[in-house]
């Protein structure tokens, strides 16, 4: 992947597919009961956001460096 | 069983059963061709477009048994249960920088399951084999857990009705249903499932949006079901001292899940009959959604709990009988009125079909691509491919319906967990094969038996009741997913031997050869 000449600095962007993994992977960073989100503990609310901050910088990865190309 | 039973719910079930499995035998008339092909009967020739791969792999990762079996994690070990829910925030960003390398080797050299690729990439016909039997073994019982999916629903609808068959008891709905999905298996290929399952989820979507807005309501709001889970088992337990402790369990499950998933058959068959790799990248961005439906869904199981229909005289019979895993039917019974759980159950049930027929599919192609065109007739057409890979799948599914009819229900669950840890094996020889050409194919084979031995090993240390093994290392305690800690010793085998067997490719480190 991203080995492609004539992308340049473009091809950096995949570095943030990571970050969803890092987020949902290291769980001393949300392991906890409190601060609760409309009765959520921050343990699930943490989680059920990354699913779609996830998604948005998966988006971002496809829009800035894969759409529309033949690769 | 009949205190349960509402002849409303009973009939909205039936009535939305049939309509839509029916769609299956008219799949066949659907981006019409050749169905003696077994790219167009196992992989619908390759043509489907992002929305309908996505249907179709959403049909195939959420499955019955998702349903009914996850939510009763959360019901029974709290938080701790949750780990579905990283592991499909992980699962995305993989799918998304790999497959679509591996969709474009596959489509270009006409491969149609991984063993396919393992072998042309290595050239490697034993480790082709051990890949194609992994996949097959490890599918059967995850097929056969839609069955005890399927089991659960009926029993919360009341629907009961046994044969005798050789002297079992055998559930005739169970039986009436498998002999649709074999039907339009048969007779569709994967055209079948992909377009019920477009169906299935509209179903799906509305129950569970009702039941996230309806049962809170109902008991108070989320603070309130989140109270009624004791306060120990809300979050995941404190790190003991001397150990990595029961957080980095929780990683390791969520991580190995989501390495293991899409070497899963049935997976990989929903992506490669993607038409393009723009279409499997587009999906990985919006699979996300089915993730966020997998979360509110595991919640369901604190639901069961602060309702209390363990407690309710109604649900003992179920409860004893399927154990936890009726705390959702017994949710739905408790909460909605019957026609809404005829609705939700037919879309649970049909749930069971689509995945179902996806993997005898997959589990077809494997059979006939890597054992039978490989080792028994290697000059057969392509006609009696197809053929063959038809027959095997109704054998696969037989297969199945007599596994849990035959054997107790926790041995095809600790069947599934072995065969999690076993497909996770396959990774470095798929996967990794794709981008380091140095490894070499029997260094992988001996890699794949070393996962596959000490995985094996692992899970029995446990008696085959937990997927998580705890290693000692130099005085500290490793809680690992055993999936993940035998792939640590599968890739350091496989990458060792590689370099070891190989010395042409270091020629710089050769000592000179006396010889010469």
């Amino acid at each position: 992947m991203g080995d492609k000449q004539g992308r340049g600095p473009r091809k950096w962007v995949n570095l943030l597919l990571l970050v969803p993994c890092i987020a949902a992977l290291w769980v001393p960073l949300y392991n906890f009961d409190e601060p609760r989100l409309f009765g959520i503990p921050f343990f699930y609310a943490w989680q059920l956001i990354w699913i779609w901050l996830g998604a948005g910088l998966t988006w971002i990865v496809y829009v800035v460096d894969w759409r529309g190309s033949d690769r | 069983m009949s205190d349960t039973a509402s002849p409303v719910a009973i009939g909205i079930f039936v009535a939305l059963f049939f309509l839509i499995s029916s769609l299956g035998f008219v799949a066949t008339r659907w981006k019409k061709a050749d169905l003696n092909q077994l790219d167009e009967w196992g992989l619908g020739g390759r043509r489907f477009g992002p929305l309908l791969v996505w249907f179709l792999l959403g049909g195939d990762l959420y499955t019955a048994y998702t349903f009914v079996a996850l939510p009763a994690l959360m019901y029974a070990s709290g938080g701790a249960g949750f780990f579905a829910v990283p592991y499909s925030i992980v699962v995305f960003p993989i799918v998304f920088a790999i497959f679509p390398k591996l969709w474009t080797i596959c489509s270009e050299r006409g491969y149609v399951t991984a063993a396919d690729l393992v072998g042309g990439l290595f050239r490697n016909r034993a480790l082709a084999l051990m890949i194609a039997l992994t996949g097959i073994v490890a599918t059967m019982p995850y097929l056969s857990l839609q069955l005890v999916g399927l089991e659960a629903i009926f029993a919360g609808l009341g629907l009961h009705a046994s044969v005798t068959l050789f002297g079992h008891e055998m559930e005739l709905p169970l039986l009436v249903a498998f002999a649709v999905m074999a039907g339009f298996t048969y007779n569709s290929g994967i055209r079948a499932p992909a377009i019920i399952a477009v169906v299935k989820d509209i179903l799906i979507y509305t129950t569970l949006i009702a039941a996230i807005v309806v049962i809170p309501a109902k008991l108070g709001g989320y603070g309130a079901i989140f109270d009624a889970v004791p306060a120990e088992k809300l979050i995941i337990p404190p790190t003991p001292p001397g150990s990595l402790g029961p957080q980095f369990a929780y990683a390791t499950l969520a991580l190995g899940g989501a390495l293991g998933l899409f070497l899963y058959p049935h997976a990989l068959t929903g992506l490669l009959a993607a038409s393009s790799r723009d279409a499997i990248r587009r999906n990985a961005v919006f699979m996300p959604i089915y993730a966020f439906a997998l979360a509110l869904l595991l919640l369901l199981g604190f639901m069961a709990l602060a309702s209390g229909v363990k407690q309710m005289p109604e649900f003992a019979d179920g409860f004893a009988r399927f154990g936890n895993i009726y705390a959702v039917p017994a949710l739905f019974n408790h909460m909605f009125p019957p026609w809404f759980v005829g609705t939700a159950f037919a879309a649970i049930a049909i749930g069971a079909l689509v995945p179902g027929a996806i993997m005898s599919i997959a589990a077809a192609n494997l059979f006939t691509r890597n054992i039978y065109r490989a080792f028994i007739r290697p000059d057969c057409s392509e006609a009696h491919e197809t053929q063959v890979a038809k027959i095997f799948s109704l054998l696969v599914k037989a297969g199945a319906l007599g596994f849990v009819t035959f054997f107790p229900e926790t041995s095809v669950v600790q069947l599934q967990l072995i065969g999690g840890i076993w497909m996770c094996q396959t990774l470095p020889a798929v996967l990794m094969g794709l981008y380091f050409k140095w490894l070499s194919g029997n260094a992988l084979l001996l890699g794949w038996a070393a996962g596959i031995g000490a995985g094996t090993a692992m899970a029995a240390a446990t008696g085959f009741k937990d997927s998580v093994y705890t290693l000692t290392i130099l005085g500290l305690d490793i809680p690992c997913y055993s999936a993940v800690s035998a792939l640590v010793l599968n890739i350091a085998v496989a990458v060792l031997l590689s370099l070891a067997l190989r010395p042409s490719a270091r020629p710089d480190t050769m000592a000179p050869a006396p010889a010469n």
